[in-house]
């Protein structure tokens, strides 16, 4: 009877899930969403093109309330460590403590600072110290990406420790921890993962407005960047990613086997295009496959050996290999779809039709949450597939978990859920009604001279920042001269 | 003789805390007096007296919660899981809270306007009966055995922690009424004085009560209160606690502004200093000490290099937001 009731670190897993998925897909954009606001404060700059200057202000509103978002949604996850994952986290404090501790400081450094300029102060400190303030949020985000996946990346190819009296990780090399082996792969696929979420909604947000007016210059901005963005950076990803798992192949073998549906180990693998792994059965039923290419990309050789999830111990599979594979299949999709959408816009900007050619934008708008949809899907594959380890190999996920009773578990994940979908739904629907709104020539930007903080744990600030409301003068802010 | 890391962290994250407790206290204090204060224009002036500010002072939850994780990672894998409901409801209450805060300015009936209020004032009222409830369970004591907690998920709920619950949002109430002391004019401040005198005098009784239970339940804090010589050590905090009530006292008589703001901060900086020589050196009482807790020297090290750089620039910041800010709130103005 007992074993119908999910475990308490059932429950716990998948609260974790749930929130780490919720939290993510703000960052995923916010990271992305930055760079372009650098970008394009940069151009506004230097050709003084005042559409250039609107855009920015269109996509500055948003930013402010994804942001926020991301912090909220990022408190939850910090306390996570320990209310559910305390064994975890007292076993890996020496080592991943700090870089948290980093990620932690960075972004409330940046927001105490510079977005707060970014956001209320072109009109005080002037374009060229504001556009110094842009730049620094852009590559605060990235630094912020850096430390948070140096963490993940030690959990997934653990370096640069030994093991303490009390299985405690204790550090040895800061430079081995950080710079761990999936590190420098993980963290260019991820960044360029967000840029392509970003692309892929900013060229949505764009499509959707030339669908309106084909002439409107802001619009036609957005839908140019999004779509180079598209046709350069998709195909690469492409590539980084085939290295990220040539890389997961040499260190986490299990988890690739995994995404590739092998159980056999052998020469001239086929890559399995579909079909349905059954763990109990050890088989991949119904495969439609390739011969002999996943030896080509794995080991670069036609007659390369791969190992399959039967040269392990059964102990140590994926606990969830359909998951791992069809979520794999998912992101790989939607790269593709991407690089499609790339190719024909530039097949179409070749013909001087890239803002007349509505199939094309209705293309754009379908594709606006393929790499939300990407990206949590190939967080999936790598979190799932290091299962059934938190530290890949050293430390399992069921001795990683609170000693916390299963009612508590689920009344928690309960209000979680309640919570989320109301706040989370409720900020979400808002960017939504700002997507929604055509940009202008002579956008207005926040309203200037009010607080010029949003670092907390609600995105209360910010949705001030994104609202329309622009009546406010200085004066009224509280600031007297 | 080396540099003992672990008292510097153990200094920083106490402070940390501190801070967090004194400054997001008189924010949840002012949505606390709310069933107090009905009229819209008087809520809309005690709101834009907090609004610029409020968000950054919850900052420092973030920083004594990730800085617990870091440095104590012992502390944070034994009190967390203690306190799992309380914790979490808190978090909750605070995010209902925020939003609520900014929604009750976009409520386009009058309908709307009255929930996102109520909202707001409970979630204040529960953050604060929540936080007070965690301090009541951390200082009562943790069971752990080995690394990990001991307890079952209700150990947090005793009439102890109940008591130390209500006490804080009294507390909170009362730095909330003389922050609108220090912010307003006028009949709302008159009525905030009156608010003020109740609050800081029951404020008072619960310090007391609540020390007497502590050392009446606990022969570890008799000997560190009432044996010689520890008795001459601790004495100046009951003196000087009581040196401030009579300065509060006259404060609120005299008709001052910010001083009995400045007053509800001592008996906050007092209480604490208090609670530090009861538990010290314990963190999570009643076994485990600071040292006990920390983690490896070479983490400790490598994360207050950054602390050193970066926390003092927060503070700046913080600092100059609130000089942006300075001066009194008035009907009809503020931010929104």
């Amino acid at each position: 009877m007992s074993d119908l009731l999910p475990s308490a670190l059932d429950l716990a897993r998948f609260q974790f899930a749930f929130t780490v998925v919720w939290h993510f897909l703000f960052p995923a954009f916010t990271i992305g969403l930055a760079s372009y606001l650098a970008v394009l404060e940069g151009l506004w700059l230097w050709t003084g093109r005042g559409a250039y200057l609107d855009t920015y202000r269109y996509w500055l509103k948003i930013f402010a309330v994804a942001f926020a978002m991301g912090v909220v949604s990022g408190l939850v996850m910090s306390y996570q460590f320990g209310t559910n994952w305390s064994v975890f986290a007292d076993k890996t404090s020496p080592v991943l403590g700090p870089l948290l501790g980093y990620e932690v400081l960075t972004a409330f450094f940046l927001e105490a600072g510079f977005l707060g300029v970014m956001l209320f102060g072109l009109g005080r400190v002037g374009p060229r110290l504001h556009f110094v303030a842009t730049c620094f949020v852009a590559g605060g985000t990235l630094l912020s990406a850096f430390w948070i996946l140096a963490a993940n990346s030690w959990m997934q190819t653990p370096a640069g420790h030994a093991m303490g009296a009390d299985g405690q990780f204790i550090p040895e090399s800061w430079l081995a921890i950080i710079f761990n082996p999936s590190f420098p792969y993980r963290f260019a696929h991820t960044v360029t993962a967000a840029y392509l979420t970003t692309a892929m909604i900013v060229g949505a947000v764009g499509a959707w407005h030339l669908l309106r007016n084909r002439m409107n210059e802001r619009a036609r901005i957005m839908f140019s960047m999004a779509m180079w963005m598209a046709a350069i950076v998709a195909p690469l990803q492409l590539l980084i990613g085939d290295l990220h798992g040539v890389n997961s192949y040499h260190h986490q073998p299990t988890k690739v086997a995994a995404m590739e549906g092998h159980f056999e180990t052998e020469r001239r693998a086929p890559s399995i295009l579909f079909g349905m792994p059954d763990a109990e059965a050890g088989v991949t039923r119904g495969q439609i496959a390739i011969p002999g290419f996943a030896s080509l990309y794995l080991t670069h050789s036609l007659d390369g050996e791969v190992k399959g999830l039967k040269a392990f111990p059964k102990d140590t599979w994926p606990t969830n290999i359909p998951l791992v594979f069809w979520a794999f299949r998912i992101m790989v999709g939607l790269g593709i779809l991407m690089i499609v959408l790339g190719m024909a816009s530039l097949v179409l900007r070749w013909r001087d039709a890239l803002y007349d050619t509505p199939w094309l934008h209705r293309f754009a708008v379908a594709m606006g949450p393929s790499g939300l949809i990407a990206v949590t899907a190939g967080w999936t594959v790598t979190e799932a597939g290091r299962q059934p380890f938190t530290v890949y190999g050293l430390l399992r996920t069921a001795d990683s978990v609170a000693p916390i009773a299963a009612p508590a578990v689920a009344a928690s994940l309960a209000a979680f859920v309640v919570v989320y979908f109301v706040v989370f739904g409720a900020g979400i629907a808002y960017l939504f009604h700002l997507f929604r709104q055509t940009p202008e020539a002579g956008e207005h930007g926040p309203p200037q001279g009010q607080p010029v903080r949003t670092a907390g744990i609600t995105p209360a600030p910010a949705l001030i920042a994104g609202s329309d409301t622009h009546r406010v003068e200085p004066r009224q802010a509280g600031i007297r001269p | 003789m080396s540099i003992d890391l672990t008292l510097i962290w153990a200094l920083l994250i106490a402070t940390a805390v501190l801070l967090y407790v004194v400054m997001d206290g008189f924010d949840l204090g002012v949505g606390i007096l709310f069933p107090a204060e009905v009229a819209r224009p008087d809520r809309d002036v005690m709101v834009n007296s907090v609004a610029p500010v409020w968000d950054g002072n919850e900052t420092w939850l973030v920083l004594g919660g990730g800085g617990l994780f870091a440095v104590f990672p012992l502390a944070y894998a034994t009190i967390f899981p203690a306190l799992y409901m309380p914790l979490i409801l808190m978090l909750l209450a605070l995010v209902f809270r925020g939003v609520a805060f900014e929604m009750r300015f976009r409520a386009r009936t009058s309908a709307g306007e009255i929930w996102w209020d109520r909202a707001f004032s409970w979630g204040s009222f529960a953050a604060a009966l929540l936080q007070g409830v965690c301090l009541g369970a951390i200082v009562q004591g943790i069971r752990v055995e080995g690394r990990a907690y001991a307890g079952g998920w209700w150990d947090w709920l005793t009439p102890f922690s109940v008591l130390t619950g209500v006490a804080l949002v009294v507390g909170y109430g009362l730095l909330g009424a003389c922050w609108l002391i220090w912010k307003t004019d006028g009949a709302l401040q008159a009525r905030c004085r009156n608010y003020a005198r109740v609050l800081g005098f029951a404020t008072l009784g619960f310090i007391g009560l609540i020390s007497l239970m502590m050392v009446i339940q606990s022969p570890a804090f008799r000997e560190r209160w009432l044996t010689l010589p520890n008795m001459l050590y601790a004495a100046p905090v009951p003196g000087l606690l009581a040196l401030l009530a009579w300065r509060f006292h006259r404060a609120l008589a005299k008709g001052e502004d910010g001083m009995p703001f400045l007053c509800a901060l001592g008996f906050f900086l007092l209480s604490y200093a208090g609670l530090g020589i009861s538990m010290w050196p314990m963190i999570v009482p009643p076994s485990i000490t600071i040292w006990q807790a920390a983690t490896h020297p070479s983490s400790q090290l490598f994360l207050l290099v950054g602390a050193a750089v970066l926390v003092p620039v927060i503070l700046v910041y913080t600092g100059y937001v609130y000089w942006i800010f300075r001066g009194k709130v008035r009907h009809g103005e503020g931010y929104h």
